[in-house]
């Protein structure tokens, strides 16, 4: 629906000032960036500084740690399926390397694991490419400009943005493989966008101090997935996929290696036995957990099961007392409510814009700390914009964009939310857009080291279900990098252990067992099973007359 | 600010307009996108659903409405429900996909050819086009690579979410879809120049350039990596694409 009357008097505000800021944008009169101080101050704003939001955990490897209740209800669970009913001696499934998740992790990992010699099964969830990486818009950062930039200032800028807390080994990874990773997606054919002679285009992102974030269109997420999806369904002679079929637990073996998963079919309800000699780990992140009621950006199966899978395994996790809120996700439309509108838009010169048509903080901050300003700004100073479903939200002026860099920047660049909003008989050409923070991204995840190995041997893995090399706070671009830097990383690790190191042995999930009796004796499981696998959004009225439904967990 | 997505909360009071789910009736809120009122009227879904946010051509839905004989399209997730619209979402659709060896490739329309023959099998009836959710010109760019032309392909192209309804409605039995995915791979990979700055920046790290200023970074303490962070030179906003910085010790 359009702007009501009520909003586009308010934006007449935001049109009154805009001249003006665009003329201090190009004299590079910015609002200074804050202090680590300010910024250290402003996050008590931010929800991960809630405490009421989370809780000790009593079970598993991590216990003590103080993670969101989210977070901590699908660890206090027991397993979905009775592990004693499984029969491991049917196997249904047998190969080198299992994926469990088919987003660009999972599909970098099987591609890299089919070229060092494995076979190699994807098991997903939904359909192979339904992941968080087709939704990533605004770019992949890489450090690909000597006459500028190197590996050592995006580490400095990777750390700074995750409060320096990041493990300084995954990071110089993470910076030090980027730029190959663009020359791979370069020749599977991945369209970045370019200048006429080959020169890729770089802008900032929030956190940056070099212009390194690499785009394809306002699409980027979805042209790496659908590229390297479609490379994976050329060597399907290696690479079977597996689609609507979760895993729900990883099976180990007698030398306490891991040895495949069990997985659920969600459309026949059977569970499958899947014996593997190595297991790449890439099931994505919590968006969809709505961590502190959050609104999300998330796909519909970003429930963390990897998290649980790898934590009833014995594998700690880190970091996960963090979570990301992506300062700008729309807020009205409410029909398109919690999608996110990438940052670039505000790397291309997007203010924030208050109630007054005051720019509040600098557009560029590290995602945390302008989440939190703005939390400020609509909370605690009463500036934010009243939407006509009752909440608040702030202005991301996207007019400047055009003014800034020609008419018709704003279409060019940014084709899927123009489209979007035009459909909602709005112009982000020439109105703004009406935004507010939302769940974006689980920084912390399953430890694990700079080879993709975990702890548990045979298990590896790459992407958001990982945690340490964002630290506190991921920085925009830093996902699309991770996914393809660690998946590829997880994949050729994973068939070299098949190589070399994997032992055949008996099956078994005692190690499910165990922790379902963990979670009994400590008393907290309160009857929840994980994984979720998909959140549930059926209406209390309509479960009220759902007599003879039977829900396990979230799923009917 | 605290909402999730379940649609009864904020909808409560909005008006109750009847739509037909595969020709069923259910009363919704006017304001719910076909998803959001999918859901609300019962349904749990497996299929059908996937990014809800417009890009993973997961949830492509077909209807018709009252008194107009043209079939309309939508994502579920992005399109809002109308009065007595009659419904169905297409969550799989069977198309042919060639396998191919990318790396023998090389960028020529002949490629095409040979991996789609299909493609000339088109009549240029234009219903690709019409039933793209995306406002994509199918047609357009499926007649660019008659002609050869995959770069004009690949970016007609370009915001293609491979739903697969216009492969649905061909009647000259194209896989529009993964035809364009190739195209657009070609296009990426041979048809636009390579970034020599990466080819360059890939020699560097590999000759171990960047390995003493990182060694140097990991073994700072924190309040020293604090001070480096914040000293750290920043490229202006407006800088052009020639900027160089002051301090090239770590480049």
């Amino acid at each position: 629906m359009p702007y009501p009357e009520e909003l586009k008097r308010l934006i007449k505000v935001v049109e009154s000032t805009r001249v003006e800021r665009v003329e201090r944008k190009k004299k590079n009169e910015e609002v200074p960036f804050m202090s680590l101080e300010e910024r250290h101050d402003i996050l008590k704003y931010h929800p991960d500084f809630i405490e009421e939001g989370r809780r000790e955990l009593k079970v598993g490897p991590n216990k003590g740690y103080r993670i969101a209740h989210e977070m901590a209800d699908i660890l206090e669970a027991k397993s979905r399926v009775d592990p004693a009913k499984i029969d491991l001696s049917k196997i249904d499934y047998e190969t080198d390397v299992l994926v469990i998740g088919g987003g660009g992790a999972g599909t970098a990992a099987a591609l890299l694991a089919q070229e060092n010699g494995s076979k190699v099964i994807i098991a997903t969830k939904l359909r192979h490419g339904d992941a968080n990486t087709m939704m990533a818009e605004g770019g992949i950062q890489a450090a690909t400009k000597g006459h500028k930039d190197s590996p050592y200032f995006h580490y400095l800028d990777v750390m700074g943005g995750g409060h320096f807390k990041n493990k300084p080994e995954l990071v110089e990874t993470l910076v030090t493989k980027a730029p190959d990773v663009i020359k791979w997606l370069e020749s599977l054919g991945c369209n970045f966008s370019k200048f006429p002679d080959g020169t890729l285009k770089t802008i900032h992102g929030g956190g940056t101090c070099r212009k390194r974030m690499h785009f394809a269109a306002d699409i980027t997420g979805a042209e790496m997935m659908r590229t390297v999806r479609d490379e994976a369904r050329n060597r399907n002679k290696d690479i079977a996929v597996i689609e609507f079929s979760p895993a729900v637990e990883l099976i180990l073996n007698e030398h306490g290696h891991c040895a495949g998963a069990v997985l659920y079919n969600l459309e026949t309800e059977e569970y499958l036995v899947v014996k593997a000699k190595a297991v790449v780990m890439a099931t994505g992140g919590c968006g969809r957990l709505h961590v502190q009621g959050f609104m999300t950006t998330n796909h519909y199966g970003a429930t963390a099961d990897g998290i649980v899978l790898g934590y009833r395994a014995g594998v700690k996790v880190c970091f996960l007392h963090t979570v990301q809120y992506h300062p700008t996700g729309i807020v009205f439309p409410e029909q398109a409510e919690g999608i996110l509108i990438t940052e670039k838009f505000r790397g291309s010169g997007a203010n924030l814009v208050n109630i007054d048509g005051r720019q509040f903080v600098n557009e560029r901050e590290p995602r945390d700390v302008e989440a939190s300003a703005i939390i400020r700004e609509c909370i605690e100073r009463n500036k934010g914009i009243p939407t006509p479903t009752g909440k608040r939200g702030i202005w991301l002026d996207s007019p400047m964009i055009d003014m800034l860099s020609g008419t018709g920047t704003v279409q060019r660049e940014f084709p899927g939310k123009y489209i979007l909003y035009k459909r909602f008989g709005i112009d982000i050409a020439k109105e703004p857009m009406l935004i507010y923070p939302t769940l974006h991204y689980q920084n912390g995840g399953l430890e694990f080291t700079s080879d993709g190995a975990t702890e548990l041997p045979g298990l590896f893995l790459g992407g958001e279900v990982g945690g340490g090399t964002h630290g506190e706070n991921r920085l925009m671009g830093n996902s699309l990098l991770d996914i393809m830097v660690y998946g590829r990383i997880a994949g050729k690790s994973a068939a070299d252990y098949v190589r070399t190191k994997a032992q055949n042995g008996k099956l078994s999930l005692e190690h499910v067992i165990k922790y379902n009796q963990e979670v009994d004796e400590a008393g907290v499981g309160n009857g929840r099973i994980a994984p979720m696998l998909l959140p549930d959004y059926t209406t209390p009225e309509i479960k009220a007359k759902q007599l003879t439904a039977r829900y396990e967990g979230t799923i009917r | 600010m605290s909402t999730t997505e379940v649609a009864v909360k904020t909808e409560i009071e909005a008006k109750l307009i009847p739509i037909y789910i595969m020709g069923k009736k259910y009363e919704v809120p006017e304001t719910l996108t076909i998803m959001k009122a999918i859901e609300y009227a019962g349904y749990k879904y497996i299929r059908g659903c996937g990014c809800r946010g417009g890009v993973c051509g997961a949830c492509s839905t077909v209807y018709r409405k009252p008194g107009d004989y043209k079939i309309h399209v939508g994502l579920a997730c992005q399109t809002v429900v109308e009065p007595e619209m009659y419904l169905t979402q297409i969550p799989f659709y069977p198309a042919i996909r060639s396998t191919y060896d990318f790396t023998r490739l090389s960028g020529q329309a002949e490629e095409i050819f040979e991996i789609y023959p299909e493609l000339f099998r088109c009549v240029a009836c234009n219903a690709c086009t019409k039933v793209c959710p995306m406002d994509v010109q199918v047609m357009d760019y499926i007649a660019a690579l008659k002609q050869g032309d995959i770069k004009k392909a690949a970016e007609l192209s370009f915001d293609c979410i491979q739903c697969g309804l216009c492969a649905s409605r061909c009647m000259g039995e194209l896989p529009q879809y993964h035809i364009a995915q190739l195209a657009r791979r070609l296009n990426g990979a041979h048809l636009t120049p390579p970034a020599e700055h990466l080819k360059t920046m890939v020699a560097n790290i590999e000759a171990s350039r960047f390995n003493d200023g990182l060694t140097k970074l990991k073994a700072m303490d924190t309040e020293t990596l604090k001070k480096t962070y914040q000293e750290r030179e920043m490229e202006p906003a407006t800088a052009g694409e020639d900027w160089t910085p002051k301090d090239n010790q770590y480049l």
